[in-house]
């Protein structure tokens, strides 16, 4: 199985059209229904959908917390390696700029665990970037294993892997998957990605589906908002998250929007996407997608974040670090881009409880730890 | 190991209400016939006193969400000492699962009580039936006091009387949809069928419908969601609590004869008087 065919159903001019001839009515007809086809998502986020960005806003609202309660998932993001041998050209790790490289070691990573299990935390997201030879899986097994000792949710989101390296690293103690698509459109991909393995558009649009072929409990997948058209990437993550969770039911899918912020290279989002665009992005997906977690990073500022927080967020970073060793060491190198959201943990939780929801530190954890336990 | 310490066998108070109609399961004697859960609020801290208003002694907690390790902030600490506690197996995919994570609530000194949950769609959240009786065989057989969690199907819910649960709980509606009882004549089949004690469980989203399955004969109601995500919670648990207690009475009283419609006052069978 694969997306692709699936996707291609979908022609860009006609969806094009679709999006431009959406007329109120259509709009008020889609808010009506109890269960929204791809289609009715795709009308969410025409631009006519933008007048009914408050009943969207509401619908959103109550249907997430009848899903998901006053709750907020607490993670945050933990960089192993910056070495990367692709050269994207929106990404601040990009090859060909001039970096001082470097990826913790065992020891390193230790530390850092520490340094972020003290504020509570239970569920970490690792990352490299894309390089075999200075980030191997073995090496993110490892890391994995070290990391066990302190988290009770381990999540990747690394280069793309072959089935048989996810069900490695899953018995290692990885649950979930992160992987962006960064944008739908094939020749836009192939023009912002000029070398390296990422290059390969279909192995990575196949990468979320060979992660829940090997038995990853959770998979999260988005675009990189800001580089195509918005209604475009938006409709298409939906349609793939739609489409995995179909396919895939035993498997939790979720939903980021990352949206481009300012990093060392120069690259300036070609479509920058306004807040009422994400406004509409969150409710439309939410409305389509009811009990998907849909996640907001902090490359988001701090008040966007709370205000969105009640219309479909179900999951957010916090004390979040993009530098390598960023949080245990004094020499850290430069990040991946820049975060706008620097509130710690603690901070985090507070601004949560004051605005009526839950901080949540832990919402799971491994059979293994259960058997060791019995 | 041992996690959840405090809860000892302890004596449960007797709650204000009557105690001539005790629910006796599991080995526990209950005045309220309200169950309710510790997920989606916004903060624990609200726990104690929503189960005092509701009166509630039954409360299922996620094992896989405890975080055991927190100081300050472990949901377990806000569960009152006589409250009984129903781990259950949420996050279950398969029996073997929920039998690994039950073997644990009882390592960890959570007692005997488990809630079987055995869910592999992330869509619509509903139980594998046929997971949940392989489990529930596995876990009454090892001295689990069980609740397996299905959808309202006879045959289900006989397989499980076979396999030694001490309830059945069915679904109203899908789990967190608020939608109230949608499988209403599944559950009436249920009551009149099994005879195991029948506690819906899920989808229940306002007291009215609580008392209704009460009214029908349930023998309890697990609610959740409706509480948590009310405006009030607490107030709604009261509410919740109140609503189960007059389904009960109702159920009890036996209702009055219904007429579909007004006698005609000239009978066509008159002429046999």
């Amino acid at each position: 199985m694969s997306f692709y065919p699936y996707m291609k159903q979908y022609d860009p001019k006609d969806m094009e059209s679709f999006v431009q001839n959406v007329k109120p009515d259509d709009v008020r007809r889609v808010l009506a229904k109890h269960r929204l086809e791809p289609m009715d998502y795709l009308t969410l986020l025409s631009p006519v959908a933008t007048a009914f960005l408050e009943d969207m806003a509401r619908k959103a609202h109550e249907m997430t917390v009848r899903q998901f309660g006053k709750t907020i998932l607490l993670y945050t993001p933990m960089y192993l390696s910056d070495h990367c041998v692709n050269q994207c050209r929106y990404c601040g790790f990009n090859a060909s700029i001039s970096l001082s490289r470097s990826r913790l070691s065992l020891d390193d990573v230790d530390r850092e665990a520490a340094v972020v299990s003290r504020t509570g935390l239970k569920h970490i997201l690792i990352l490299t970037g894309e390089s075999r030879s200075k980030s191997s899986p073995e090496y993110i097994g490892e890391c994995v294993q070290r990391l066990a000792r302190y988290f009770t949710s381990i999540a990747i989101e690394v280069y793309p892997l072959e089935t048989f390296e996810y069900v490695d690293l899953v018995n290692k103690g990885v649950d979930a998957l992160t992987l962006y698509q960064e944008t739908y459109d094939e020749s836009l991909y192939d023009t912002l990605h000029i070398s390296g393995p990422k290059k390969n558009y279909l192995y990575r649009l196949n990468t979320p589906e060979r992660a829940c072929q090997a038995g990853m409990r959770a998979v999260n997948i988005g675009a990189l908002l800001g580089l195509d058209i918005f209604h475009r990437d938006t409709f298409m993550t939906g349609l793939h998250a739609w489409y995995l969770q179909r396919n895939y039911p035993e498997v939790d899918i979720s939903v980021s929007f990352p949206r481009m912020r300012p990093h060392a290279g120069a690259f300036s989002p070609e479509h920058p996407v306004a807040d009422k665009e994400m406004v509409q992005a969150v409710t439309a997906l939410r409305l389509f997608m009811p009990r998907s977690g849909i996640t907001l990073s902090t490359r988001e500022t701090a008040e966007f974040r709370n205000n969105i927080l009640p219309l479909g967020i179900t999951k957010m970073s916090a004390g979040s670090c993009t530098q390598v060793g960023g949080r245990s060491k004094s020499d850290a190198a430069t990040g991946q881009f820049d975060i706008s959201d620097e509130r710690s943990v603690e901070e985090m939780a507070i601004d949560l409880a004051a605005r009526g929801y839950q901080p949540v530190y832990k919402d799971w954890e491994p059979l293994s730890v259960f058997d060791e336990a019995v | 190991m041992r996690l959840c310490g405090l809860w000892e066998e302890v004596e449960l108070p007797m709650m204000n209400q009557e105690h001539d109609d005790i629910f006796e399961i599991g080995g526990k004697k209950l005045t309220s016939r309200l169950f309710t859960g510790t997920g989606k609020y916004s903060s624990d801290a609200l726990i104690p006193d929503v189960l005092v208003k509701s009166g509630a002694q039954v409360i299922t907690v996620a094992l896989r969400r405890v975080d055991f390790d927190a100081d300050t902030d472990n949901v377990m600490k806000h569960i009152p000492k006589h409250v009984i506690l129903l781990p259950n197996t949420s996050g279950a995919r398969t029996a073997d699962e929920a039998v690994r994570i039950a073997r644990l609530a009882r390592a960890a000194g959570c007692g005997n009580w488990i809630k079987i949950e055995v869910i592999s769609d992330s869509t619509y959240l509903l139980p594998d039936g046929y997971e949940t009786a392989k489990a529930t065989e596995i876990l009454a057989k090892e001295g689990f006091v069980v609740f397996p969690y299905i959808n309202p199907d006879l045959m289900v819910a006989r397989s499980l009387v076979n396999a030694g649960a001490s309830a059945v709980m069915p679904l109203g509606s899908p789990i967190g949809s608020n939608r109230g009882l949608r499988t209403r004549e599944m559950i009436r089949i249920l009551i009149d069928e099994i005879s195991l004690p029948i506690i819906v469980d899920a989808g229940i989203g306002r007291p009215s419908q609580a008392c209704e399955a009460m009214e029908m004969g349930a023998a309890a109601c697990l609610v959740n969601t409706a509480i948590s995500s009310a405006g009030d919670p607490v107030t709604m648990a009261m509410a919740f609590g109140e609503a189960v207690k007059a389904g009960r009475r109702a159920y009890l009283a036996g209702p009055g004869v219904v007429n579909e419609k007004a006698s005609a006052s000239s009978p066509l069978t008159g002429f046999l008087k």
